[in-house]
């Protein structure tokens, strides 16, 4: 399978799910895909959701997504069309998150401090590669049972199709 | 082989002999905390084949993040939980104005010593004052426990901390939170878990030892954890009188043969020494947890608020400290007090801290978490300044992201209130 290609948005250290997804949106109860998108990242970059488009990657630095468990962290960047978080390192909450609805997070600090925002990167999954101006950067592959659970789209898909 | 007590929570509740670092076990915890994002994750778990609640009597759930219900929205999402917990025949469910999840859990006696807890809140570190493992998850994980009654973790690393010395006066665990936060940065414990020990323990008040294992958090902490000692077993009696008078008895007899303890020859992954006497008033300033000063370097800075709850820092002793600081006083800066817990409420009433908080012109809120994470109920304006007893002064986490944030012992809020700017009560003239 070829890797794909995909537009960079860039971030520091220690972004947390605050700014990510502000708190006062956070209990009521609609879970409106389009809504969740319209609010990701507005305490950070308010240009993000007008702007991001199907397929784009944040990249960041250490400690992404620090701070509240709160879901709607993750599900709004899924739901605005980013298909993964590159990141130094990630909070452990934000982590499985992340992984438990299909959104891809990968801790790679190489790659971190040498692209800038609206450069390409390409993900190959099958050989747990970025690359990046015809520079390779390895990560560490998922555990099995955790590709699992991201290969079925999330922890709910994941069960569906266990149980069925 | 020896085992941290973390490790040993884990080893149990996975069904394993012996769990190391790195590990990954399946683990079926003892509760399932969740609050006002239980009809989120209701929506999650009717998404799920199972149907059934695997444990109902597993789950607890306390509406506390925004209550009373500030808009129709948030009163339609009550009513969703509400209608959930008849459906499922949930019985551990707090209601509106009983207080904050984790405050209650440890006042009804649901979590104790050598019990494990997952709960869909950041701040689940907070049940190891009671020497119990309990660490935050997320909501999908939470709807996949409702359906199996179990998730897998990974075996953390352990910190050990140990703390010597005592507390001067004027300073209080808050300052000594946040300055480890300040040292070991808000990433220093990610993936992590974080236990307490030393002789600097036993001078630690009551109240004032959850602030440290809730702060964890704050570091990234999976979980954190304290030894139980005489204290804590002489609070459990009590409260447990209060709350649970019939079978206070048999749950005390059920956690003292529950405990667990660290061995003592366990391995950690760092070793960090304090002395509790070296320690002094810290601010953490925004907007980040960990950009931590020692309150004596900051300038003269005027407050437009100070909030003295959540539960981090709205329990009893938090508002006796601020009632000590008010007696006689009035403040110039809005002060809001909102207790952790119906209990606490009612306590504080009746010692008269209440009346000297209003007579000071302090306005006190339903126990919940107020305005914390920006809701409802004492939210900033752009431009405004607040200083906070609670967890968090991220950028927009009181609803404005053009406001500022302190976080501060309750003390050192209440004296900032008074002044109309960041002072030590020591210095409130």
């Amino acid at each position: 399978m070829s890797a794909s290609s995909h537009r960079i948005w860039k971030y520091g250290d220690d972004v947390n799910t605050d700014v990510i997804f502000p708190g006062k949106y956070t209990y009521t109860v609609s879970h409106d895909p389009a809504e969740l998108a319209r609010h990701a990242l507005e305490d950070l970059d308010p240009e993000f959701a007008a702007d991001v488009r199907p397929g784009d990657v944040i990249v960041a630095g250490r400690n992404w997504g620090n701070g509240s468990s709160r879901e709607q962290a993750v599900t709004c960047l899924a739901h605005a069309g980013v298909r993964a978080v590159i990141a130094s390192s990630f909070a452990r909450i934000y982590y499985r998150n992340a992984i438990n609805n299909g959104l891809l997070a990968i801790a790679c600090p190489e790659i971190v401090s040498v692209v800038s925002a609206g450069d390409i990167l390409e993900i190959d999954m099958e050989n747990a590669k970025l690359l990046w101006d015809g520079r390779q950067f390895a990560f560490p592959p998922l555990p099995t049972q955790v590709r699992k659970i991201l290969d079925a789209g999330g922890i709910i898909p994941y069960l569906q199709a266990k149980h069925s | 082989m020896a085992m941290t007590a973390t490790e040993k929570h884990l080893a149990r509740a996975s069904g394993n002999g012996v769990v190391k670092p790195g590990d990954v076990v399946v683990i079926e915890p003892d509760v399932v905390l969740s609050h006002d994002n239980s009809a989120a994750i209701a929506q999650l778990f009717e998404q799920l084949p199972h149907q059934r609640i695997r444990y109902p009597e597993r789950l607890a759930i306390t509406l506390d993040h925004a209550v009373p219900p500030p808009s129709p929205r948030h009163a339609r999402n009550h009513q969703a939980v509400r209608r959930f917990v008849r459906e499922h025949g949930i019985r551990n469910f707090y209601e509106v104005g009983r207080g904050i999840c984790h405050q209650v859990l440890c006042e009804e006696g649901l979590v104790g010593p050598g019990m494990t807890l997952l709960g869909a809140d950041s701040h689940s570190t907070h049940f190891g004052w009671l020497g119990a493992f309990s660490a935050g998850i997320g909501r999908s994980e939470v709807a996949a426990l409702w359906a199996t009654g179990e998730l897998w973790l990974r075996v953390p690393e352990t910190i050990r901390i140990t703390l010597s010395g005592q507390l001067k006066t004027g300073v209080s665990s808050k300052d000594l939170t946040l300055h480890l936060i300040g040292r070991l940065s808000s990433e220093g414990a990610n993936y992590k878990a974080v236990e307490f020990d030393g002789y600097g323990l036993t001078s630690l008040t009551l109240d004032s030892r959850a602030v440290l294992t809730n702060m964890m958090a704050e570091m990234g902490a999976k979980n954190a954890w304290i030894a139980p000692d005489d204290i804590i077993w002489g609070w459990l009696e009590q409260v447990m009188r209060r709350t649970r008078a019939r079978d206070y008895q048999d749950r005390l007899a059920y956690f003292r043969d529950n405990v667990l303890y660290a061995d003592a020859d366990a391995d950690y992954a760092e070793h960090h020494q304090l002395d509790l006497g070296r320690m002094e008033p810290m601010l953490s300033c925004p907007h980040a947890v960990d950009n931590v000063l020692p309150l004596s370097e900051v300038g003269e800075t005027p407050i437009d608020l100070g909030f003295i709850g959540t539960c981090t820092n709205g329990r009893l002793e938090d508002i006796a400290a601020a009632a000590e600081v008010l007696r006689g006083q009035k403040v110039r800066a809005r002060l809001l007090v909102i207790p952790a817990s119906s209990m606490v409420l009612r306590d504080a009433s009746e010692a008269g801290y209440i009346a000297t908080l209003i007579d000071a012109g302090a306005t006190v809120g339903t126990p919940g978490c107020g305005p914390c994470m920006g809701n409802h109920m004492g939210v900033l304006a752009p431009g405004e300044v607040c200083i906070s007893s609670a967890n968090r002064n991220f950028r927009g986490r009181m609803g404005e992201p053009d406001a500022q944030i302190y976080l501060a012992n309750p003390a050192v809020v209440a004296a900032s209130c008074v002044a109309g700017y960041i002072v030590h009560p020591a210095d409130l003239l």
